[in-house]
């Protein structure tokens, strides 16, 4: 396996149903003579997942022989859920987790402010249902929102778009 | 030493000094983001930007964890819990910016560790204390709805590390914002109590608001150079903001002109010059006990 691939299989620490590569996390592996070289973009800059992924990219990379790695830290340009995979995406929605639609495009001038809870329509992953209510933006995690299912009554998070 | 033949021995001497999962190696929020500053950028001056507004961010993410175990309901507490944990990423990225800047060899830790209130430049606003939860919501909407623009600005930037936060930060700050104004207008348009107390918490927190907008020199200087925001520039905005919040939540903004308000802040003194209440010697008392009990310790 190259570093690249190895790098790859490593799984997001609070999402283990997908990987660093689902994600779009991974900017660069590069393989040089003091070691692995691996750059890699933060999802919200406070999201504690971020030490210990640099710690498996390391520990992956270690028990695959490859000896010392350097995972840097990559800020520009900023992570959006975009770069997740299409995989990743059906993987997420296979452990309940609704994936997130396309990250908002911002037009000229200031941010627009909502008042209303955000309406975009994210289809229930038990039951398909596509009109789920917001129950709250924020859930176990910033990247989460907590959504319920009015037609099977089962509450889900849902990735929000960013 | 592979990690199959003795896991635990591989957790402390993976490297000479570093610690697994604390190394110093690679907690670093900042590691291996390119630090040049260019060239005709006073570093003193950037550091000290760093330094407002990674305390602005650190004071108010403090206040924030607070309310976890008192919100009124669970999803608040975790709501509260992740935008404190956004500012505080933001936190940790000024100040690793400011120490570098700084060139004295203080890294984040040292800074939001081992300073005295007086080395302190954030804004009084982050650091109040909330008498109840519409005055936190008032608080979190007013940071919020000037921060935004704030950051926004900041993408265009030419130190490339500002750049890059405020990029970053504004997807956060949008959340944080929708969470406070969603809020607001729910107890602003409620019912007569909730409406009352929202009221009273817009009254005590808005005209506080006019030290966001009156810029330090070194911010003067700074936006001159293209480096940093001039915060005067911010108020429209956040005036356009905070009238929409106020409309939907049926409040009135209180009397005596502007929304944004007027000097009370500047009577009181400023935290741009290290002028605190004492609640931020509180919350220093709070933040910083572990840290001056066991200088450098470990875990």
């Amino acid at each position: 396996m190259t570093a690249a691939e190895v790098v790859a299989t490593v799984t997001d620490p609070e999402l283990p149903m997908v990987t660093l590569a689902d994600l779009g996390i991974v900017r660069e592996v590069r393989e040089t003579a003091d070691g692995v070289v691996v750059a890699i973009t933060p999802t919200y800059s406070g999201c504690p997942a971020m030490e210990t992924i640099r710690d498996d990219i390391v520990a992956a990379l270690w028990q695959a022989g490859f000896g010392r790695a350097d995972v840097r830290t990559q800020l520009s340009p900023a992570w959006t859920t975009d770069w997740i995979s299409e995989t990743g995406r059906a993987k997420l929605a296979a452990a309940g987790i609704a994936p997130p639609g396309a990250a908002p495009r911002r037009s000229a001038g200031p941010v627009p402010l909502v008042l209303a809870p955000r309406t975009e329509s994210v289809a229930c992953p038990q039951c398909g249902n596509a009109r789920t209510e917001q129950i709250s933006a924020f859930s176990a995690t910033a990247c989460r929102e907590l959504r319920r299912c009015p037609s099977c009554r089962e509450p889900f998070e849902h990735m929000k778009e960013i | 030493m592979s990690f199959d033949d003795d896991a635990y021995g591989a957790l402390t001497d993976h490297d000479d000094d570093s610690r697994w999962a604390y190394g110093t190696g690679f907690a670093d929020p900042m590691a291996g983001v390119p630090t040049a500053v260019p060239d005709d950028v006073d570093r003193a001056d950037l550091a000290a930007y760093c330094l407002m507004l990674g305390d602005d961010v650190l004071v108010m993410s403090h206040r924030l964890q607070q309310w976890v175990t008192r919100a009124p309901e669970l999803e608040d507490e975790l709501a509260l819990a992740n935008i404190g944990l956004d500012l505080l990423g933001q936190a940790r990225l000024l100040l690793t910016r400011a120490g570098e800047a700084e060139g004295a060899g203080r890294d984040e830790d040292a800074l939001a560790y081992l300073r005295d209130p007086a080395g302190f430049r954030n804004v009084r606003l982050a650091e109040r204390a909330d008498a109840d939860f519409a005055y936190l919501l008032a608080r979190l909407l007013v940071f919020s709805c000037w921060r935004l623009p704030l950051l926004d600005r900041l993408v265009a930037s030419r130190d490339p590390v500002l750049a890059a936060i405020g990029a970053k930060g504004v997807k956060e700050v949008t959340y944080h914002r929708e969470y406070a104004a969603q809020w607001v207008v729910r107890l602003g348009d409620g019912t007569d109590l909730s409406h009352r107390r929202m009221q009273a918490a817009i009254d005590a927190v808005l005209p506080t608001a006019g030290e966001l907008f009156r810029p330090h020199e070194v911010e003067s200087r700074l936006a001159a150079a293209g480096v940093a925001v001039d915060p005067a520039a911010l108020r429209p905005e956040f005036d356009e903001a905070i009238t929409q919040v106020l409309d939907a939540a049926t409040l009135s903004a209180p009397a005596g002109g502007e929304v944004s308000g007027g000097e009370m802040a500047g009577r009181a003194g400023r935290g741009r010059d290290g002028i605190h209440g004492p609640e931020l010697t509180e919350i220093l008392a709070e933040m910083q006990e572990l840290a001056r009990a066991l200088p450098g310790g470990v875990w």
